[in-house]
């Protein structure tokens, strides 16, 4: 019963990815897709938590927070690049 | 344009910490469970990144004075010594030894010398991360 709960819930999340992934095919301007690739790791994180329940270990715990700080990190990536034209700036002004 | 980012410049001086101490944790926790130098560097790695992203590439080099190519020769080289140790004592190249130490506080810890030679890679990974980027980015 419990795990046929974590398997339905594993499908769902796996339908908001698919539904993400619909909005970076065809997001007409380019903050759409970089917010449904936010959006994507995100559903990621708790993909791997529901998994990590599903499998009863401990050991995915560490990618939970490492999916969390590189999608941060890749965000401020994009959002700089398409604001400024670099992203990473030799010299502030 | 004047540009003002006090948010992102904000968040990167809280967020900075909390990414070097997991890698700090993943760099220990590394001889028994997930972890080790590889993705501890990479972490320490990826929270200097978002230094250079927040800030820029000047202010960060005059704030953390190191030359990341004299890091991977650091690296490499406490890596070697390591593995020239255990010849010197008449074992076998790279031969790794660990030794149970009572500490005052923290009780009975395991002192293993492949922590030395994480540490090397740790610094590698670092340095070689760093190096890369900062060269793909330096624009004219």
């Amino acid at each position: 019963m419990f795990d046929l709960i974590l398997l339905i819930s594993l499908l769902l999340i796996s339908f908001a990815i698919l539904v993400a992934l619909y909005r970076v095919y065809k997001g007409p301007s380019m903050p759409d897709r970089i917010i449904a690739l936010d959006s994507i790791g995100i559903n990621l994180i708790a993909l791997i938590a529901v998994f990590s329940i599903y499998m009863r270990s401990t050991a995915y715990l560490e990618a939970i927070l490492l999916l969390g700080i590189l999608a941060f990190i890749g965000t401020i990536a994009f959002s700089k690049f398409i604001e400024r034209g670099v992203a990473i700036e030799r010299k502030h002004d | 344009m004047k540009v003002n980012d006090v948010i992102l410049q904000t968040v990167t001086k809280i967020v900075v910490f909390i990414i070097f101490t997991f890698a700090f944790y993943l760099f220990f926790a590394g001889h028994h469970d997930t972890g080790g130098g590889f993705i501890g560097g990479l972490m320490a790695a990826s929270a200097l990144v978002l230094l250079y992203l927040s800030y820029d590439i000047d202010t960060i080099s005059k704030a953390i004075p190191i030359n990341y190519r004299t890091l991977i020769g650091v690296g490499v080289s406490v890596s070697t010594l390591t593995g020239i140790g255990s010849i010197l004592l008449g074992y076998p190249f790279l031969s790794h030894t660990f030794e149970y130490v009572d500490f005052p506080f923290f009780g009975e810890i395991e002192l293993a010398t492949s922590v030395l030679f994480e540490f090397g890679v740790l610094f590698t990974v670092v340095g070689g991360t760093l190096t890369i980027i900062l060269s793909i980015s330096e624009d004219v």
